[in-house]
Order: C-alpha cells, then structure tokens, then sequence
C-alpha cells in the first residue's frame, strides 16, 4: 500500500511537470504574448522594454527553463490588469472555489448514484422517465442551465440573490449568525446549478454499473441463498458497482472544473473560474498560464485520492 | 459485396428500431437542412441578414412578434436569422473539430497501442498530462492568446484539444487485437507493420469510435457554445449559438426570448446527437453493457464516452 502511494504520488508529480510543459509550450505556439495585447494602452517602446524585461526576447529553450525554475520556486508570475502576484490572486480565489465545488461534487456524486442504482433496479416506467430527464440535463449547456436558474431563482421569484459571494458591505457588519446565514444564501443557487447538471453524467455512468452488476452469477447465488431484495442491490450489487464509479470521480474531475468555469461566471462567484474568465478579456496572460495549472494540479491530486479511495474499497487493488 | 449491402441494410433497421433512434434521426436531418439552407432562404424572405441591426428604436429587445417570432437582442438584430445562421456556424464548427481530434487521436491512440514498451509509455504519460488539464481551461488560455481568432484557428483548437480521450481508446483496442490470432497471421504472411496497422487493426477499432464521434459532435456543440459565451469562442458579430447570448444580452430577466430561443436550439440539437450516440452504442457495441468489471475496462469505457465539458 505505502509502495503503491509513492509510486502514485511520483507520477503524479511527473504528470503536473508534464502539464506545466505543455500549458508553456502550447500558450507558446499561439501567436502574440502578453505585451500585444495587454488591455492597458502602451506605447511601443514601453512593450519593447517589458518584453525584453520578462525574457521574452530568449530563446525558446532558455525561456522553458526559466518558466521551470520559477514554478518550482512557486512563482506563477504578475497580473498586470490585477496589479498583484498570480499566487496572490489564486490563493484568494481557491478556497472559494473549493467551498463551492466540494459541496457540489458531493451532492451530485451521491445523488447521481442514488439515482442510477434506484433506477437500474426498477425497469419500466420510471427508469424510462428519469433517464428521459437525465439526458436533457446532460444536453443543457451549463451556463445556459446556470442562467435559467438565474432568471427564475434571482430575477423573478427573487428568493435568492443573483450572484457574488456574500452581501457587499452589509456583510461586515452582521452578527456571526446572520453572516454565516448569508454564506448558506449566496451558496445555495451556484451549488444546486452545478450539482443537478454534473449528476445527470453520474446517474447514467452509475446505471450502467449497476446493470453490468446485477446479471452476475454471484448475485444469483445470493438471491438463491435468500438474501432481500434489498440487501441483493444494496449490500452485493451496488459495492461491485461502486468500484469503477470511483475511477470515474477521477476522470471526471476535468470536465467537472470546466462546467465550475461557466457556473462561477454566471453567478459572478469570484473563484478560479471567474479569474480565468476576467484573464481573457483582459487578455491577462501570466493569470491565465496560471488558473491552468492550478486547475490541472487539482485534477492530478484529485486523480490520486480517488485512486487511494480505490484502494480503501476494493481489496483487489490493495494486492 | 452483396453480403456487405445487407449487413448494413440490417444495421440500419437494428439502429432504427431503438427508441429515440428514429426520431433524432429525424431532428438531426432537419437541422442540417435548416443549416444548409435556411440562411438564405431567410435573407431572401425577410431581406436582412444575422448582423444587420434593424430600426435601433423601436426594435431594441423587441418581444417575439409575427415579424420577428424570436423577437430582437440589445443590438436590434433579428433572432430567428441569428439562430438559424448559428445553426449552419455551430453544426459546422463541431462537426470539422470532430472530424480533426477523432483522426488525430486514433493515429496516436494505433501508434501507441501497437508499438508498445517504452514508446507506449512514454506516449501514455504525455496523454496523461493532457487529460489531466481541463479542456474548457485549456481552450481559454489558448484562445486568449489569439486575439480575435478566425474561425478556422477556433477549429483548430477545439480539434486539436479532443482527441486524448479516442486515443486512450483506440490504444486500449489495439492492445486487446494485437494480441489477437488474425493480426499474428497477417504478420506471420508477411505483412507490414504499417499494413497491419491500416488494413487489419484500424477497421476493427472504428465502431467504438463511431459511437464516440457522435456523441463528441453533441459535447463540441456544448463547448463551443460555452467558450463563445464567455467571450473566447467566435468573434463578435459572428452569429454562432453561444455568441447569441454573449453580445445579444445586456441583462437576464426581462430578455427571455434572448435567453430561451438559442438555448433551445442548442438544447435539442445536442439532444438529438446524444441520444443517436446511445442508440448507436447498443446496436454497435453491446459489449459495453457488461464490460466495467476491471477498472481498466471500466477507464476506457469511460473514455469512450465523450465528457460533458471535457
């Protein structure tokens, strides 16, 4: 087990250096640099001059050497449309995104199982019905599912506000009780958005499974030895089921922070996404290399708790 | 030849005979009719095009109405035109993009596969590192640097940044048919290595591909609808799905139409191609049905299914 976790843990590190290189070289290859477009009127001259200031005038090699050295000091540059340091802005925007992605993932994790095993169990109407639903979730555009919510919820029902973290202002001067009540009120909309749109990919991964599971000859085994129906699903089937819904946490954490991007824009939830979202029209490049490889970072690291998770559950993989 | 004529003819009738099969067959040949043609038929009746921004008074977030069932945006610009124009850009741009990361990565996905050793290795970890960034992020990034991209490079982009998934999944084939008796045959004949790989393993893979290329048209739509949303997508005043809300929204609420048409349209499109995905899936491949015991299989099965957003 040990062995196993450093082996892990080695590639992961292997993996985010390979991340960092190919986010370098691929911002590279696009055509223009920080300078060309900064959001700021320059003059000339002035771009010249920062540009030979933050190296861009090197060669490419010594340029990725560099950009090495610097992110292995934790050095992931300066915002210019910010006026503060990458880390700076990143450290401040990820806790946020973490509240709000962590609720999120494991809301829709446990209620995207729950509906995938209840209906694979139940043939018929209602696993037709749901899985009807589930598919016109899994086709809504996330921001576009975002802003119904929006309009419905914040516009005009008005029961939740239309956005940001806490009250501006009036936050400061609540009660510990009533400022904790205005987190839980700003949380509530962004948390159910992103929940009922990534659980409608669970529930069907998790369908899947569990109609992989229960045809099995040790599920007929158990039935003929009399175990409840119940039990049957519950205790046999679902634990089987459960093992490759745990890779899928890990190999859906990508896709689970790109739909994060757009709920964050859309209720103006100042995390990660809302960064990456206000570097492109400031063209703020150092920020964007940055939310990258934070955003990859989580993946990895991510990628490894559900492997250890993995291991915790299924006594297979722990040799 | 004759028996090659009646296995698909029998596919056919196999994938139409699965619920929704036939009706999203059904959506989708209208919407490539509506994209192909629409437009132009459009301009022709209402004689203004997507752009044009009609009298800025009295048709600034004007209610749908007989002149304008879709009603206007903040622009004045007629929506019906837009969506319909952002049917023919969207459809165009995800089908090209697909068609680009699925050759890409089932090149690379072969190559991997059947070298094996360390060129295997070395290739996975690379893939790794790709899966590891979040595509939506990633696709930012880039686009932020090209400023004011042309639509060809916007392609480019979302193909080039779509294929690390049909890799894995071609290279996970690969590996289970280069063990296979028929390939060792065909090397045992005499055989390339390049025709082995062309003509023996390359058509034995496709059909999860098939599948995996429907249901990517459907995610692409999603994403580039996305990107364009927040602004890192199509230029302004191009018309495609996401832009529609971009530059045509000032603020949610009182717009609706604004809000509802082009989010239908996307809604139903990637509907449509998802489920014919699925049906393709269980005509195609009913192997997936009881095949995620190993977490290996269980990966690429998950590989094989195009993620929401990545």
């Amino acid at each position: 087990m040990r062995r196993r976790l450093a082996a892990r843990l080695g590639q992961s590190i292997v993996v985010t250096f390979i991340v960092a290189t190919i986010s370098f070289f691929a911002i590279r290859a696009a055509p223009g640099d920080p300078f060309s477009y900064s959001a700021k009127p320059l003059s000339q001259s002035l771009r010249e001059q920062l540009r030979r200031e933050s190296g861009y005038d090197r060669p490419m090699a010594e340029q990725y050497l560099r950009y090495l050295r610097k992110i292995a000091r934790g050095d992931l540059g300066y915002s210019f449309n910010k006026g503060e340091y990458v880390t700076t802005a990143l450290a401040q925007a990820l806790p946020r995104t973490l509240l709000l992605a962590g609720i999120a993932l494991v809301l829709s994790f446990v209620i995207g199982i729950a509906l995938g095993v209840t209906q694979a169990t139940r043939a018929g109407w209602f696993d037709r019905m749901t899985s009807t639903v589930i598919l016109i979730f899994y086709s809504v555009p996330d921001f576009w599912g975002a802003m119904i919510m929006l309009t419905i919820f914040a516009s005009w029902w008005r029961l939740f506000p239309p956005g940001d973290i806490v009250t501006p202002v009036m936050h400061d001067y609540m009660p510990a009780w009533k400022a904790f009540a205005d987190r839980v009120w700003h949380l509530i909309l962004p948390v159910a958005s992103l929940t009922l749109l990534s659980l409608a990919g669970i529930a069907r991964y998790q369908r899947a499974a569990m109609l992989d599971v229960l045809p099995s000859d040790f599920i007929r085994t158990a039935r003929a030895k009399g175990v409840s129906e119940r039990g049957l699903v519950w205790r046999h089937a679902f634990r089987n089921a459960l093992t490759p819904m745990v890779t899928i946490l890990g190999l859906t954490l990508p896709a689970f922070l790109g739909g994060l991007v757009f709920i964050e824009r859309v209720f103006t939830w100042p995390g990660i996404g809302s960064l990456a979202a206000e570097a492109i029209e400031g063209r703020d490049y150092d920020l964007v290399t940055g939310t990258v490889i934070v955003g990859a970072i989580l993946v990895v690291f991510g990628n490894l708790l559900a492997d250890l998770l993995h291991a915790a559950i299924d006594p297979r993989v722990r040799e | 030849m004759a028996d090659t004529t009646t296995a698909s003819r029998s596919f056919v009738r196999r994938l139409l005979r699965q619920p929704g099969a036939r009706w999203s067959v059904i959506a989708i040949a209208l919407l490539v009719v509506v994209a192909v043609f629409g437009p132009s038929v459009l301009r022709h009746i209402q004689g203004y095009g997507p752009n044009d921004q009609l009298q800025i008074v009295q048709l600034k977030n004007a209610p749908p109405s007989w002149a304008h069932p879709f009603g206007t945006d903040r622009l004045g610009r007629d929506l019906l035109s837009r969506v319909v124009t952002g049917a023919q850009i969207s459809l165009a741009i995800s089908v090209v993009a697909v068609a680009l990361s699925i050759t890409v990565g089932t090149a690379y996905g072969l190559v991997s596969g059947y070298a094996g050793g360390w060129v295997d290795a070395v290739m996975m970890r690379i893939l790794d590192g790709f899966l590891a960034i979040p595509r939506v992020l990633l696709l930012i990034a880039l686009a932020t640097m090209a400023d004011r991209m042309p639509l060809w490079k916007l392609v480019l982009l979302i193909g080039g940044t779509g294929w690390f998934g049909v890799s894995r999944l071609i290279r996970a084939e690969t590996i289970v048919l280069r063990r296979s008796t028929f390939i060792e045959s065909a090397h045992a004949l005499g055989a390339s290595m390049t025709r082995t790989m062309w003509r023996h393993v390359l058509p034995n893979v496709l059909t999860p591909v098939i599948v995996f290329a429907t249901l990517s048209v459907g995610n692409v739509i999603l994403l580039e609808s996305g990107l364009s949303y927040l602004g890192a997508g199509t230029k302004i005043p191009t018309a495609s799905w996401g832009a529609i809300f971009n530059d045509g929204m000032g603020s949610a609420g009182d717009v609706w139409w604004v809000l509802l048409f082009p989010g239908l349209a996307i809604l139903i499109t990637v509907l449509a191609f998802n489920v014919l995905g699925d049906a393709l899936r269980d005509v195609l491949d009913p192997r997936h049905l009881h095949a995620s015991h190993t977490p290996q299989i269980a990966e690429a099965a998950t590989s094989a299914t195009p993620e929401k957003n990545g």
